[in-house]
């Protein structure tokens, strides 16, 4: 069985933007040098909570866990390396600040003793997103969702095509690109590995059509693989954001997924390219996740290359090891151009999604101008994959109005950032839509919070009123048994000296 | 090492609006330099009355908002729409009325309305429709063409100023000697006194300069929409929309009684159809915005083009009729919202 390809290949909206790749694209994937100190932020994800499994003064071992759940099946983070728990201490992350375990690295680089898992009781629903999760494996495209709850959740809903996004359509990221053309015999195994977890028939690998190095070594590792037969390459143009997850889905298949659903609603599921590689390393060795490729690049990088390294090293560390940086860097981005957080400080530590590091200089962001009242020209829907009107939905934010969004397909914004660079009036649109959907979300919330508050004071009323009526029932009974000839004097005599006593349950009726 | 922290994306952003206005000018600079040809240096003086009182009521407006003054008078909006009013009026057209069209145009029409990207109505056209309804008979009176360049006969350089400062005419010459009916006037008239087109046709300014003129001022206003569509300035909808209904009534019409009604050729390339289609009706403030919303709104300023022509009470209709799709415009922006992705 084989999975129809119907898409036209063509993205709706989207722009062709400056590639910037070759730089780092042309350079093997270096190995990191160990760094002296690594820190993992305890952060929560769709799956639950964390709490520290080790405290400060511990020694730790490369790939010991250093989290453990508090709640859920989140994803867990391990020593890339051996050393002491120096601190557990609020530090800056991408987007904010977070609780960070920071160990000192010892310089042994001692590992734990790991056993692969038992592919056979991963077959269990339960089994494969708990394993998967302890192992800390996660997409490494970006958005960082839990792999063993992708995989399991799709097992359940039946597959028609794995699709293997490979398309790496963001300026200056080689990550991918790298990975296929040094090691797709991996990449081709785990996705086999994927195939076989999830019961599917058949994997397609989704490339920009401008890496012919990729394709041609990842056509070479495909056929010398035994199921080479459940296995298909797809180009699709290099035009971004071909690579984001619906937008790939639709150049390949023709089908849409739901707005307000995931790739399984339609039989389909998506996984970045680096991600079966590491689901293959971690069948293979039973080794959590604790290593990634990065790109390091841009014009303020010295010597910009794909490094692979460990989790938890500071940016800084991945830019010394490049080189260093080069006069006139204005901005330091964590992921890609357009998509990523710049970030004001490279004490920053590398996570799962951290897929690229950009150095970049004035020259190479450009004046971003003022932002001028928008003059409704519509480009922004022009260049929109979402088929959104972003020129109306840019009004409805001024209007301070969460509740005014409903038609407008706000939650179907992706974020890809399209809209801002057409934008003739400069208005930063993307971020302005981060908000507004924060604040339908706050708005939501409150009214959830309301409607609960509302149930609450309806359930305490009623139980006012039925306890009333128990009160009344009970007196009703009492003085049913007062009248009761048969009634022994010393009860008589209780009830009238609690009626002398002014007990309210008694009242005046005695 | 600190760095500055802003919002992805981080890469260039395409040229600010300004640049778009600009390209636009530069696309009627051809139209304009045949308008001067035709019908003498009228226009530029048209052009430096509406300009410069665009830009005082545009920097007294914009200073009385409190908004930057500066800011505001570079991003070429309150120009074009003075050039574009400049080129609505007759060549012929004394200053008060260029002025009175182009502070209208700039303090009623945008600033009341909440200032560029919020005015309702176009700016430009609500000017004119002002002076039109407010001096009829000036704005009655188109010059007569006479190829030739900036001082044709009748009237000289120094004759056409003293009469756009004056209002008034050397004392040898009459109002019949420099004025003739444009061909949309001539075939109203006509129509109106029982004529049939194939006789308005073989009068002037049929045959001669006085039609010509309208072909080539016409066809270099078409040929500077295409450079704006073809530089993705303008987006096709509006004026496909509009020439195309437009074109279509009229070629229903000229078919059922071609005495009475001009083909699409001529509707095309009489009056303001052209420059309305590629400039005017494509002012994105005061237009749809959503694609399907532009094909209705073009479709229906053709399709009011034609009716006013046909049947209203002015020779041409373009401006009349982008203001009642103005109004349209909140309704057609709400009722044609695109279908997002995978709805």
């Amino acid at each position: 069985m084989s999975v129809t390809l119907e898409g036209d290949g063509r993205l709706a909206g989207g722009l062709v933007l400056p590639t910037r790749k070759a730089e780092s694209a042309a350079q093997p994937i270096g190995i990191a040098p160990l760094p002296s100190r690594l820190i993992y932020p305890l952060a929560a994800d769709a799956g639950g909570d964390v709490e520290p499994a080790v405290a400060v003064g511990d020694e730790v071992l490369g790939d010991q866990p250093l989290m453990r759940a508090r709640e859920g099946r989140p994803l867990l983070a391990h020593a890339a390396s051996s050393g002491t728990v120096t601190a557990i201490e609020p530090r800056p992350v991408a987007g904010g600040e977070a609780l960070c375990i920071v160990i000192e690295v010892d310089g042994r680089d001692e590992r734990l003793a790991c056993t692969p898992p038992d592919i056979e009781r991963l077959r269990d629903h339960g089994a494969l997103t708990d394993t998967l999760a302890a192992a800390g494996l996660a997409g490494l495209g970006g958005a960082g969702f839990a792999t063993g709850t992708k995989l399991a959740e799709a097992r359940r809903r039946g597959l028609r095509a794995l699709l293997i996004n490979a398309a790496e359509c963001e300026p200056y990221l080689s990550c991918d690109d790298r990975l296929l053309r040094e090691r797709a015999p991996a990449v081709v195994a785990g996705t086999l590995a994927m195939l076989a977890l999830t019961d599917c028939p058949a994997g397609v690998f989704v490339l920009e059509a401008d890496k012919s190095e990729a394709l041609a070594a990842l056509e070479a590792a495909i056929a010398q693989c035994a199921q080479a037969t459940a296995l298909s390459i797809v180009t699709v143009p290099t035009v971004y954001p071909s690579g984001g997850e619906r937008q790939l889905i639709t150049l390949v298949t023709g089908e849409q997924v739901p707005a307000t659903g995931y790739p399984p609603d339609i039989g389909y599921l998506c996984h970045n390219v680096g991600t079966t590689a590491a689901l293959a390393a971690f069948l293979e060795t039973g080794r959590p996740l604790t290593r990634r490729i990065v790109t390091v690049t841009g014009g303020g990088i010295t010597r910009p290359r794909n490094l692979e390294v460990r989790l938890g090293t500071p940016l800084a560390d991945l830019v010394a090891a490049c080189g260093g940086y080069r006069d006139g860097v204005a901005r330091l981005i964590v992921g890609g151009a357009m998509t990523g957080r710049a970030v004001a400080t490279d004490e920053i530590p590398v996570t799962r999604g951290t897929h690229g590091v950009i150095a970049a200089t004035a020259a190479e962001l450009g004046d971003r101008g003022t932002p001028a009242p928008c003059i409704r020209c519509g480009e922004c829907a022009e260049a929109c994959p979402a088929g959104l009107a972003p020129q109306l939905l840019h009004a409805q934010t001024l209007r301070q109005d969460p509740g005014g969004f409903e038609g407008l397909g706000l939650f179907a914004c992706i974020e890809c950032g399209c809209c801002d660079l057409v934008c003739p009036s400069h208005l930063p649109l993307t971020e302005q839509f981060r908000v507004a959907k924060r604040e339908v979300w706050l708005a939501e919330m409150e009214r959830e919070r309301a409607r609960l508050a509302e149930a609450r004071h309806a359930a305490r009323e009623r139980r006012l009123v039925r306890r009333l009526a128990e009160r009344e029932a009970a007196l009703e009974r009492r003085r049913q048994a007062a009248r009761d000839p048969a009634v022994s004097s010393a009860a008589i005599a209780e009830i009238l000296r609690r009626a002398r006593g002014g007990n309210d349950d008694v009242g005046g009726g005695a | 090492m600190k760095f500055e922290t802003a919002p992805a994306p981080h890469l260039p952003v395409r040229a600010g609006v300004s640049r778009l206005m600009r390209r636009v000018l530069w696309a009627l600079v051809p139209a304009g330099v045949a308008h001067l040809w035709f019908f003498g240096p009228g226009l530029a003086f048209n052009l430096a009355v509406a300009v410069g009182t665009a830009l005082a009521a545009e920097a007294l407006m914009l200073h009385l908002r409190g908004r930057p003054v500066r800011a505001g008078l570079a991003d070429g909006s309150a120009v074009l729409a003075a050039v574009l009013l400049a080129f609505a009026l007759p060549p012929l057209t004394p200053w008060w009325i260029t002025a009175t069209g182009s502070a209208f145009a700039m303090v009623v029409a945008k600033h009341l309305y909440g200032g560029l990207g919020y005015n309702v109505f176009n700016p430009a056209m609500a000017g004119y429709a002002v002076v039109l309804v407010s001096f009829p008979g000036s704005l009655a009176l188109w010059s007569v063409a006479a190829p030739g360049g900036l001082a044709p006969p009748p009237l000289d350089l120094g004759q056409t100023l003293a009469f756009t400062l004056t209002g008034r005419l050397p004392a040898q010459v009459g109002f019949d000697a420099i004025t003739q009916a444009t061909p949309l006037d001539a075939m109203r008239s006509g129509l109106g006194q029982l004529q049939t087109l194939s006789e308005i046709r073989a009068e002037a300014p049929f045959g001669g300069p006085g039609e010509q003129a309208w072909l080539w001022i016409n066809g270099l206003v078409a040929a500077g929409g295409l450079w704006l569509l073809w530089t993705r300035s303008i987006r096709w909808h509006i004026p496909v929309a509009m020439l195309g209904t437009l074109a279509l009534l009229s070629a229903i019409a000229a078919g059922m009684d071609g005495d009475r009604f001009p083909g699409p050729f001529v509707q095309l390339f009489s009056g303001a159809a052209l420059i309305g289609a590629f400039f005017i009706a494509t002012d994105p403030v005061s237009a749809a915005t959503t694609r399907l919303g532009r094909l209705i709104y073009g479709c229906g300023i053709g399709a009011l083009t034609f009716a006013i022509r046909s049947w209203g009470g002015y020779p041409d209709g373009v401006a009349f009729a982008v203001l009642l799709m103005n109004l349209a415009v909140p309704l057609l922006d709400r009722h044609t919202r695109p279908r997002p992705f995978g709805t």
